[in-house]
């Protein structure tokens, strides 16, 4: 069984710098709100590959699903 | 993964190459098995986009090749003109947003008629099976 803990936790370790939001409790069906500067110009196939990627091998099997939405980090004022 | 010379991969290219809409899917587009074949089924007849429909459940393999060609993990997969366009997801968001009509070259609802139907693909003895949604 995963946790949402466990897949924010990997996300945001992959991913340096990015922030990731995970829901769901039944440890197979997660969605997860990712904001993460390395989506910066990429298109929304590549961002979510850069997710997915992260649990390569994982996602269909003990990860049965993971919803996603990704979003470049807003840019922050001086 | 081998060298040799795949069959089924063979088939499932060809299957993107021939038809210009098609989702691989769990189920089919009447009886979908999972919720998010099901919203991707869902969003293209909302749009009244033709479509060619591959239930992957039949034979595992299929899945696995799938994957391996689009190197996406997931079902379902939407293919537009021989590209990866998205999952579940990612077609979700493009439909609200007027992309998916958009990337089909389809009017939004009440806007007119459909685009015209992709060419009917011959899958005789095939082990894809290829469910041609002509709405």
């Amino acid at each position: 069984m995963a946790t949402k803990e466990e897949l924010k936790q990997r996300i945001e370790a992959a991913l340096p710098g990015a922030r990731a939001e995970v829901s769901g409790d039944d440890g197979h069906h997660f969605e997860a709100v990712v904001v993460a500067p390395q989506f910066e110009g990429l298109s929304r196939i590549a961002q979510h590959r850069l997710v997915y990627d992260v649990f390569a091998g994982e996602l269909g099997g003990r990860i049965h699903a993971l919803s996603l939405q990704t979003k470049v980090p807003a840019r922050t004022s001086p | 993964m081998s060298d040799e010379t795949n069959p089924l991969r063979e088939e499932i290219k060809k299957a993107i190459a021939e038809n210009e809409v098609i989702l691989f899917m769990k189920g089919t587009p009447d009886q979908p098995m999972c919720g998010y074949s099901a919203r991707t089924a869902a969003a293209l007849q909302a749009l009244g986009a033709p479509f060619a429909a591959v239930d992957i459940l039949p034979d595992p393999r299929i899945r696995q090749e799938l994957s391996a060609l689009s190197n996406w993990p997931t079902i379902p997969q939407l293919f537009v003109k021989g590209e990866l366009i998205g999952g579940a997801d990612i077609v979700a968001e493009m439909y609200e947003s007027g992309e998916l009509a958009e990337v089909l070259g389809i009017e939004q609802p009440d806007g007119g008629a459909p685009a015209e139907a992709p060419a009917a693909p011959s899958q005789d003895g095939a082990r894809l099976s290829i469910d041609n949604r002509l709405d």
